[in-house]
């Protein structure tokens, strides 16, 4: 099946398949979110303790989402993984610190004898909320800044700046995306709230977070989009390869790739249209409209810098040694390979949903979390 | 070398080294651990009986706080391929992200998506499903360790791949040879068998603690047969796969199994050192004796290796320096020969520039003739070949002794506790509790063993680590390994605080 494909369509299933697991994790990022609003939901122990619960269960899936996204990115455009990682060390290195800290602190919360202490933990879930989701917004960003390095005749990466990679930190475009990705998943996590917990005080200080934060939100998310519309794209020639500036290359993207101008325009209305429901109507059903929401629309930003002849990971140092699909990616063989593995994504989708579905069923509620055998975060 | 530069190498395989090792002391006791408190909750369904439930849910909570760190460490490792490893990373990407990515798409959303099942689901799933989460969490983190020790068997001993002088990598032309590869398989078995060691011996531990306090005494003595008689089993079979492991390494790696048994001048009908201690004055090439008080298996070695008492096992020196008698060519014929691979390389890359077909297929010709020794291209002189031999023969010694113990361990304290007798036994009982960090030494010196033992290489004969590694100052990752370290640390102490207590607190003290 996947033989009769050409390498460039592998190459771009596979980016598809890349954006897809982008849109996903930002997504699942609203465990994040919610961790920078664990203070500001609660106004006592049990409160607090129900919102851990509630994002407890689900902190393993943002974890795997990522650890896929690095493994999928690693198989299928290994160029990237090396050059990224190995090169923008520093930035990937604070990044990867406040994922660790995130990982203990669930379940070690309220643990008697812990050692650090519950304040401790809980300053490392909101590290890894807040500042960790900035560093990848902004990592993400440089998608579209581009980045400072050259690569050898061996493909090996060599960094041009001493600061490897926080310099990206030096670029003010770069926090509009940081910070539209953190009031994205905070508004995410508030619906999440309102889904999962049974508890009137929650709710109600849920939704008037999410009316403060889309405020916050919208100037970010409106100005990261009006930069990249704006500014000249890194595009490449698909016979010669050769990459060069292309103003508004971008905007021309959306519009020459309709299917992805619509998609991301309908993930737009859709978080939009969450938001309106959950703070105007009330509703408590729109983290899933939210959510497929938020994946179109970060999916339609991956396909717009990756697809149409654009280079997605640029150098600015030396344009002609900017990452492209086609540069960047595996062998033919193993993008076939591959392929077929992909097949069991759905699967796993389907069991994620029903296995969320049948824990979520009953909401959590205050009994729930003081039963005395409770496994509690 | 390509880059600054042994402080740099030695710093990221420090970094490495040390996460591995944290790594490696939380997985191995999940790996086991899931699946022994799988079996308690099928017993628990399968009897109705509410100890077993108790049982179960008490070892879960102990897996729990295990399990976080694990996690976090195996997100580091990842990543630090392309942080630390990033010339590896393209290197041997097409191959190696391959299995990492099924990795994550097969094991880990199983384990992840039934791990929340599993500990919240009690009351909200019906029993039969609760018990299937918890058995596809055990599935899902053995799975897991499928595909990562393919990759590294695949490191061990790579197949299925050709270089592509045009993108200056190994590509994969056969995904099943990757997968079945020998000694991916023999890795895959024997390394998950040492952590349900390490599981059983956690149990056994553990239970025997509360039989030597008269504690919880039903679930301690259910425990301890749970534990013994899984213990007993996989570490019988772990010894099977250690014997498979060293066919492997005599065949593949012939200069880790010399360096395991510090072996200097090879030998027919050789023996295995029993007991030894190695000479510090002991050099390549001199005759100076190898051990001071060694005790010797005769024959065992040769047989180990290759399933015949009476092969020849090449040592050290022949393996440097070549024997002729035995056609064992000196390594510096390597060494010359992925030289030629190297500067073919090079000239390939200026004939393409150039446009100059005839030159560029010339220089193909003569790395293909080369590849198999690219590697050696990049190594200076024929001693670079040989492994710090002191940390690989120690390792493999302690690893091979404590692995007999622990057989010996598990078979009394079943049969002791099947006879209704092992609270008599109480020395027996702290020696089971003393016993579970003996399972962990044991652990990591397997890992040091077949990690330490294969340098210089990142990927056997193809990649030395010098190569492999990113373009970084050394000061970089010496501030990160030191970041790390206090990380992991602090992390390590406030879980043993916390799994103490949790133990003390016992199945009657609920779910803290």
């Amino acid at each position: 099946m996947f033989e009769a494909l050409t390498f460039l369509q592998l190459q771009q299933y596979w980016w598809i398949i890349i954006s897809l697991l982008g849109g996903l994790f930002v997504y699942i990022m609203f465990i994040q979110g919610g961790q920078t609003l664990l203070n500001q939901l609660s106004d006592n122990e049990t409160e607090k303790t129900m919102l851990v619960n509630s994002l407890g269960r689900k902190w393993e899936l943002g974890f795997t989402t990522l650890v896929l996204f690095g493994g999928a990115l690693f198989a299928a455009f290994p160029l990237f993984y090396a050059t990224s990682f190995g090169g923008a060390y520093w930035v990937w290195m604070v990044i990867l610190f406040c994922f660790i800290i995130q990982a203990v602190s669930y379940e070690y919360r309220k643990k008697p004898d812990n050692v650090l202490g519950q304040k401790t933990y809980e300053a490392f879930l909101y590290i890894n909320g807040s500042l960790g989701v900035v560093l990848l917004g902004i990592a993400i960003s440089t998608f579209f800044s581009g980045a400072d390095f050259a690569l050898d005749d061996n493909n090996f990466v060599h960094w041009q700046g001493a600061s490897r990679g926080l310099e990206a930190l030096l670029n003010p475009m770069n926090y509009l995306l940081g910070f539209a990705l953190l009031f994205l998943v905070r508004i995410a996590a508030g619906m999440y709230f309102i889904s999962s917990i049974d508890h009137a005080p929650i709710e109600a200080k849920a939704r008037t977070m999410i009316k403060r934060n889309i405020v916050w939100f919208l100037p970010f998310f409106l100005g990261f989009v009006a930069w990249i519309f704006l500014k000249d794209g890194f595009a490449y020639d698909a016979a010669t390869k050769a990459v060069s500036m292309v103003p508004n290359k971008y905007f021309w993207n959306f519009i020459e790739m309709p299917v992805v101008g619509i998609m991301f325009l309908a993930g737009v209305v859709m978080v939009l249209l969450s938001v309106f429901n959950t703070v105007f109507r009330g509703k408590s059903c729109c983290a899933w409209t939210n959510g497929v929401g938020i994946v179109l629309t970060v999916m339609a930003v991956l396909l717009a810098v990756g697809f149409n002849g654009t280079a997605f990971y640029p150098s600015t140092h030396d344009l002609q040694h900017s990452l492209t699909i086609e540069n960047a990616s595996g062998s033919l063989y193993t993008l076939t390979v591959m392929s077929y593995v992909s097949l069991m994504v759905p699967f796993v989708l389907a069991y994620i949903a029903y296995a969320w579905r049948q824990m979520d069923r009953v909401k959590i509620t205050e009994e729930e979390i003081t039963a005395p055998d409770a496994h509690n975060y | 070398m390509l880059y600054e530069t042994a402080a740099s190498v030695d710093w990221a395989r420090a970094q490495f080294a040390l996460t591995a090792i944290y790594h490696f002391l939380f997985v191995p006791l999940t790996l086991g651990l899931s699946f022994i408190v799988a079996i308690m909750e099928t017993l628990y369904v399968r009897t109705n009986d509410p100890q077993w439930k108790r049982a179960t849910k008490f070892w879960m909570t102990l897996f729990a706080i295990n399990f976080a760190v694990g996690v976090a460490t195996g997100l580091i490792m990842e990543f630090e391929f392309g942080t630390n490893w990033a010339n590896y990373s393209w290197f041997v990407g097409d191959i190696f992200g391959a299995p990492l990515a099924v990795e994550g798409i097969l094991a880990f959303f199983m384990e992840s998506t039934f791990f929340a099942v599993m500990f919240f689901g009690w009351d909200k799933v019906s029993k039969g499903f609760h018990l299937l989460s918890t058995w596809l969490v055990a599935i899902g983190s053995n799975l897991s360790a499928l595909w990562i020790l393919v990759a590294n068997g695949w490191m061990q001993y790579p197949v299925g791949m050709a270089f592509n002088p045009d993108t200056a990598r190994n590509e994969m032309v056969s995904f099943w040879d990757v997968v079945l590869s020998p000694v991916a398989m023999s890795k895959f078995l024997h390394t998950i068998s040492s952590g349900y060691v390490i599981a059983g011996l956690f149990v056994v531990g553990i239970s025997g603690w509360y039989l030597l306090k008269n504690r919880d005494v039903l679930i301690a003595k259910r425990s301890m047969v749970v534990g013994a008689s899984f213990g007993l089993l996989v570490s019988l079979f772990l010894a099977l796969s250690g014997d498979e492991s060293a066919y492997n390494v005599a065949q593949k790696q012939p200069v880790k199994l010399a360096a395991m048994e510090g072996l200097y001048k090879g030998e027919t009908r050789a023996g295995i050192i029993a007991f030894g201690i190695l000479n510090p004055d002991k050099q390549l090439g001199d005759d100076r004796h190898e051990f001071y008080g060694d005790i010797e298996i005769p024959y065992a070695l040769s047989f180990l290796g290759y399933h015949d008492i009476d092969a020849f096992v090449p040592g050290l020196d022949d393996l440097v320096y070549g024997n002729e008698k035995h056609g064992i060519e000196p390594a510096q014929a390597r060494i010359d020969r992925g030289k030629t691979a190297v500067a073919a390389f090079k000239e390939y890359k200026a004939a393409v520039k150039a446009g100059d077909d005839t030159a560029a297929a010339e220089a193909r010709g003569v790395i293909e003739a080369n590849i198999a020794d690219f590697g050696y291209g990049y190594l200076e002189k024929p001693e670079d070949i040989v492994p710090p031999i002191a940390l690989t023969f120690y390792s493999f010694h302690v690893m091979v002794g404590l692995g007999s113990w622990f057989i010996l361990l598990f078979l009394a304290l079943l049969y002791l506790t099947m006879a209704n007798e092992i609270t008599r036994f109480r020395k027996l009982l702290w020696l089971a509790i003393w016993s579970i960090p003996l399972g962990y030494i044991a652990a990591e010196a397997g890992w040091i063993v077949a990690e330490v033992g294969r340098q210089p290489w990142a990927v056997q004969d193809l990649l030395p680590v010098g190569i492999a590694m990113t373009d970084i100052s050394s000061s970089s990752v010496q501030t990160t390994f030191w970041m790390f370290a206090a990380l992991f640390t602090a992390l390590l102490v406030a879980e043993i605080k916390i799994m103490l207590r949790q133990i003390k607190i016992g199945p009657d003290g609920g779910d803290h």
